[in-house]
């Protein structure tokens, strides 16, 4: 099977590939909103204010990345009709929810020193289980391995 | 819209508390009344943008006149008066530490808008009135490539000045309008990132020692206990040895050193933390206790504890001294001197305090000269104005950092933002003569 046949499979089934940057930009926010959460428990079991100083810019990295992505997705829903798949919607929302919840946080740990516990805890676990949720659904549009 | 809304509730709070009988909250003096840590998502941040004096002055009380005696400074930070009347000039900035968090890229950036933008004279500059009529004709370059001094004190043929880095010392003879040399080192101060780069000083009436303050590296230990090593207090030097010993801690920042004249009794002022919302922390004017511990950074006002400090030092908190007076939070008072019947009855006895402004409360307060009436040697009353205007329909015309008195009956205002050295006059003299 050649690989406009599988393109045609996946477009029929309201699948699109991910462009290469747009899924670049989509793996900041796991990754560093997960090392941020450790890094927030490990300030909060330790008092050593470094741990707090790198999840304060890894939540930074996360948005930046997240942004984009999200500014792309929404340039993609704006710029074409036929691209407002259920699941490009919810992409899109995931990311919306994950954006405002992450800064919030950002906002969080610019206090200082303990002010910022317990809410960052808090906060940091939701951005992460937020960015898995997008990473998911952003990228569950192509997969390798044989269509069915 | 939303600041509107606060005030608006912080003045329903107002009128509920009138109506109740309450005392409204004094904010000054030895008993302020504090209300309990709030902080929203955003620190209140309002910065008064710089705006120039044009043709108006300074407010001063009645019978008392200001006139700028000199301008265009590069940054005047304090001021010391000579024995023959001369005023040397400390100009310069220091610190500039990396930003360790992304907060601090826009803090800095924020606090920057209420700022002077000359750039940085790192000299001692002198003024001289050599006729006596008040107008200071002759300015030299007394001492340069100082790096960001502020504190001076002269102990007999010695001029010492407190660097951000270093503690040095230039001979002088009265008169001299130009150091005779490149200055000797004394001691080396704390200076490691610098975050409160600024080195008050005075000595002792004994000329045995010189006391600086140091303040702390962070807001409230944000950069972690190890970057407070030797920071947060006030140490005594042996000013023929430059052997220091730690004279007093936890005082956040030591913004004013001065010694009570008559006595051998040292007061500071003190900045206090910030981000705990307008009415917290009062800055403060005390005597200081030699050994004493002021209680930053765990707990304020005494025994009132900072949660954000961990872990916490329940010893320390119970060993905290509460300080004498109580300046309003926020305030930031950076100059201290104390005054004598040369400046007219009212403002005998008592200390004039400067005070550069806050940035951390929605409503500006400082921006201010103001005078703590003493009965006995002790701060007794409320605060009285004694320069004002600096700060003129939401704009900030300047600044006013070191206040020093001059002991023929003036007082010498160091304004860091529009870059100017003020002196107030009575007009009549006190009970001693003016200038002749």
């Amino acid at each position: 099977m050649n690989s406009n046949a599988v393109t045609e499979i996946f477009l029929a089934r309201g699948l699109r590939p991910i462009h290469p940057l747009h899924a670049i930009l989509l793996a900041f926010p796991l990754p560093l909103f997960l090392i941020a959460f450790l890094s927030d428990l490990a300030y909060a079991s330790t008092y050593e204010i470094q741990w707090s100083n790198f999840a304060a810019w890894l939540i930074v990295g996360a948005l930046a990345g997240g942004g984009l992505a999200l500014l792309w997705v929404l340039i993609e829903l704006a710029r074409d009709r036929t691209a407002r798949t259920q699941r490009l919607v919810a992409y899109a929302g995931a990311l919306v929810l994950m954006w405002l919840l992450g800064f919030i946080n950002a906002l969080v740990h610019a206090k200082d020193a303990w002010a910022i516990m317990p809410e960052a805890i808090w906060l940091s676990a939701i951005a992460v289980l937020l960015a898995l949720a997008a990473a998911w659904i952003g990228f569950s549009g192509l997969r390798a391995g044989a269509a069915t | 819209m939303k600041r509107r809304a606060f005030l608006m509730t912080g003045g329903a709070m107002l009128a509920l508390s009138a109506c109740s009988g309450d005392p409204p909250a004094p904010e000054y003096g030895p008993e302020p009344t504090l209300p309990e840590p709030q902080r929203g998502l955003l620190p209140s941040m309002v910065i008064p943008r710089p705006a120039g004096w044009g043709d108006a002055l300074p407010t001063v009380p009645e019978g008392y006149t200001i006139t700028a005696i000199a301008t265009d400074f590069g940054i005047s930070r304090q001021t010391l008066v000579l024995p023959n009347g001369d005023i040397l000039v400390t100009e310069g900035t220091g610190g500039g530490a990396p930003a360790l968090r992304p907060k601090d890229l826009i803090a800095n950036f924020i606090k920057g808008l209420g700022k002077s933008k000359a750039p940085s004279g790192k000299r001692l500059t002198l003024l001289r009135d050599a006729d006596g009529d008040g107008v200071y004709e002759i300015r030299t370059a007394f001492a340069e490539d100082l790096n960001a001094p502020y504190g001076l004190a002269l102990i007999g043929n010695a001029l010492y000045v407190a660097n951000q880095d270093e503690l040095v010392r230039f001979d002088y003879r009265v008169g001299q309008t130009e150091a005779s040399g490149p200055p000797a080192h004394v001691s080396d101060l704390p200076s490691a990132i610098n975050h409160h780069w600024t080195k008050a000083m005075t000595a002792s009436p004994d000329g045995r020692f010189l006391y600086v303050g140091i303040g702390s590296n962070s807001n409230i230990t944000e950069r972690g206990m190890g970057a407070e090593a030797d920071r947060a207090m006030i140490w005594e030097i042996d000013a023929q040895t430059g052997a220091h010993r730690q004279y007093a801690t936890g005082l956040r920042n030591p913004t004013a050193l001065a010694f009570q004249p008559g006595t051998a009794q040292l007061w500071a002022a003190v900045n206090e933390r910030d981000e705990i919302g307008p009415n917290l922390v009062p800055d403060y004017l005390t005597s200081v206790r030699e050994g004493g511990f002021y209680g930053w950074p765990y707990s304020y006002w005494g025994q009132n504890i900072d949660p954000r400090v961990r872990p916490q030092d329940p010893e320390k908190v119970a060993a905290a001294i509460r300080p004498d007076y109580s300046l309003g939070s926020h305030v930031a008072a950076l100059g201290l001197a104390f005054s004598s019947p040369a400046m007219g009855a009212p403002f005998a006895e008592g200390v004039f305090v400067g005070e550069h402004g806050s940035w951390n409360r929605s409503t500006p307060v400082g921006y201010k000269v103001i005078f703590v009436p003493f009965r006995d040697g002790r701060p007794a009353g409320e605060p009285i104005d004694f320069v004002t205007g600096f700060l003129h329909e939401g704009r900030a015309r300047g600044r006013p950092v070191g206040v020093t008195l001059d002991p023929s009956g003036a007082l010498i205002v160091a304004d860091d933002l529009s870059n100017t050295i003020w002196r107030v006059t009575p007009n009549q003299a006190g009970t001693e003569a003016g200038r002749p």
